[in-house]
């Protein structure tokens, strides 16, 4: 009966996740295709213009967008799911002949890198900051961090990207800003070597320091309220009362547990790891999955403009599936009731 | 008449009890004034004058000048208006549609709660920014309510299930009962029982919504999609930003002032909603 019950919650999630990329998977396809001044008819309008005779328009705009114009609607859909589901993206229209998953493949790493290695610092940063600021709450420590959680996090995040730019780099000149801009120095390949490690490390600081001031703010605010409230639990006063010593009661007791609902919000934040922002990438002109997917807009390029929205859909799909997951196993009482 | 200006006088004393708050609630005001008013305060002249590029502050030009001379005062009091219309009507239609969806998937219930559920799940679930980027290269947003009305189409989710969540628990409440069993009519049940209940927690979202909408409005005109006037605050950051304030120092004025004209509307309407917190909350009001 209990394993029923299991299995029906985690079934009903999964269900929920594989609907939502389908529904998006529908929607962009559609848009593409149906839209007035849709891509697609500006291709062709633009191929006629160009003196390409109608039906070999058609035939470049069919291999382009993996369409065949000549089928029924439904299953030209059909066989865009199909490719889907194989990992096929089509091609780049921009970068001829080049395959969208591999270009996907070229920025994808920067952004996860930059951004894993934030998250990182900043749940690990935010959860130290918050236990302190619940244990000495009240204080003036309290105060002057909560003072600075809240204002950080007000302030949009380009913006602070570009204030270091310009105040660190322009001002004070700590950094040459032509040189750190990109992803790599000039000349510098992808290896194992500690040269190859520092290139890389010099060139994610400025995007990994916003990402770090812009995010630790809300993990400190929630790590302290959590902690707050863990500290009020009974098992605590137990604890307290069995003679535990405070730094144990504070290690073991209190920190473990409130540490907890953290970890559903950290799953779920994985899942935007992989969107990065096309914002601070391209402040830092960083060569990261955000970055391409602004290029791909500017430059109209479709096909690679789909395919990355859709993989940053997934991802935050996926987390999201996993975060609920993750919610069932720590919390029985969720995964027993139903919905 | 006189009632409304006696609970005016009487919110104001509430909301100047936090201190933070208040001054939060002055420079939204402030920005308010700045963005509607200012227009009318100095004609507007986008000409380029070549013999005044960057000046830096001076008497002529308090705020100094942009890369063709031109005063950067006078962009600034033009350039509020569309930035804080967008914001404001992106905010209004987001409550529109949270709270008719989520009073109707509460009250409803069964199919329609289910749809309205699910359709609030699947735009929670995908990454806005992006979502907006592919939008902005698909429609051709023209106009800032067009904007505007995108900014709310995708940002009711998490909003409208808050609203649904609480109105569902308001609806079992004794006074909603009482009044229910009184047979008093149902818009009377919405009206006078559960919605004012709800007011401090929409009033601030109300806020929130706004700073996003800012967030995202100036985002998307950075990366060059939204075409919009050229001396709106956001172009003033673009335009800024790609014309030098990299490499010339002088330039740097330029890029300053409107972002610290965001950074302050963005923290004045964060701090103001510790304010509308207590004038809507009777409970916080008696203990602070």
């Amino acid at each position: 009966m209990l394993k029923k019950i299991l299995s029906n919650y985690f079934f009903i999630r999964l269900v929920k996740a594989l609907v939502t990329i389908f529904v998006v998977a529908t929607f962009t396809f559609f848009l593409i295709r149906l839209m007035p001044g849709n891509p697609l008819d500006i291709f062709i309008a633009t191929q006629l213009a160009q003196g390409v005779p109608l039906q070999e328009a058609q035939e470049r705009a069919a291999s382009l967008f993996h369409i065949d114009l000549s089928r029924p609607m439904m299953l030209q859909y059909l066989d865009y799911l199909k490719n889907l589901a194989r990992g096929d993206f089509g091609v780049s229209i921009i970068s001829t002949n080049t395959p969208v998953s591999k270009i996907i493949l070229r920025f994808l790493p920067w952004t996860l890198f930059v951004v894993t290695v934030s998250l990182f610092i900043s749940f690990i940063g935010g959860i130290l900051l918050g236990v302190v600021m619940a244990l000495y709450r009240n204080s003036w420590i309290d105060q002057i961090l909560s003072f600075l959680a809240s204002i950080i996090s007000s302030i949009p995040n380009y913006v602070i990207a570009m204030l270091i730019v310009v105040y660190f780099g322009v001002k004070l000149k700590w950094f040459n800003i032509a040189e750190i801009r990109g992803s790599l120095s000039p000349g510098v390949k992808p290896e194992f070597s500690l040269y190859f490690l520092k290139d890389a490390f010099y060139h994610a600081m400025l995007p990994i320091i916003v990402y770090v001031l812009t995010t630790i703010g809300s993990w400190m605010l929630v790590m302290k309220s959590s902690t707050i409230s863990t500290l009020g639990e009974d098992y605590v006063e137990v604890a307290k009362a069995r003679g535990i010593k405070e730094s144990r009661i504070m290690t073991s007791y209190v920190a473990r547990n409130a540490i907890l609902p953290l970890f559903v919000s950290l799953a779920i934040s994985i899942g935007f790891v992989v969107g990065g922002s096309p914002l601070i990438e391209s402040i830092f002109v960083y060569q990261g999955i955000g970055l391409k997917l602004s290029d791909a807009i500017t430059t109209r390029d479709y096909p690679v403009m789909q395919a990355i929205f859709l993989i940053i859909t997934a991802s935050v799909v996926v987390a999201n599936f996993l975060a609920d997951l993750l919610l069932g196993v720590l919390d029985p009482r969720i995964r027993t009731s139903r919905n | 008449m006189k009632n409304i200006l006696i609970s005016l006088k009487d919110s104001l004393k509430i909301m100047m009890r936090n201190k933070v708050g208040f001054i939060g609630f002055l420079g939204t005001i402030f920005f308010l004034l700045l963005a509607f008013v200012g227009p009318y305060l100095m004609p507007l002249n986008m000409k380029a004058d070549l013999n005044s590029i960057y000046t830096g502050p001076t008497i002529g030009h308090p705020l100094g000048t942009d890369y063709q001379g031109r005063d950067i005062l006078m962009q600034i009091l033009h350039g509020g208006r569309e930035v804080i219309y967008v914001a404001l009507m992106a905010a209004l239609l987001t409550i529109l549609i949270a709270a008719t969806f989520g009073a109707l998937a509460a009250v409803a219930g069964g199919l329609i709660d289910t749809v309205l559920n699910g359709l609030a799940e699947i735009i929670i679930t995908i990454p806005h920014f992006p979502l907006l980027l592919v939008l902005a290269s698909l429609i051709k947003f023209k106009s800032p309510t067009g904007l505007a009305v995108i900014l709310a189409a995708i940002g009711w989710g998490g909003l409208m299930r808050s609203i649904r969540a609480q109105v569902l628990s308001l609806k079992e409440r004794d006074y909603v009962e009482a009044a229910r069993v009184l047979g008093l009519p149902i818009s009377h049940i919405i009206f006078r029982e559960i919605l004012p209940n709800m007011l401090s927690y929409i009033s601030v979202q109300f806020i929130l919504s706004m700073t996003s909408a800012i967030y995202a409005q100036v985002g998307l005109i950075f990366l060059g999609v939204v075409p919009m006037e050229q001396h709106n605050w956001g172009v003033m950051i673009t335009l800024a930003w790609n014309q030098g304030a990299l490499f010339n120092s002088r330039a740097q004025w330029y890029l300053l002032v409107p972002i610290t004209i965001i950074v302050l509307l963005q923290l004045s309407l964060i701090t103001m909603t510790r304010s509308m917190e207590e004038l809507f909350n009777p409970r916080l009001r008696r203990g602070g």
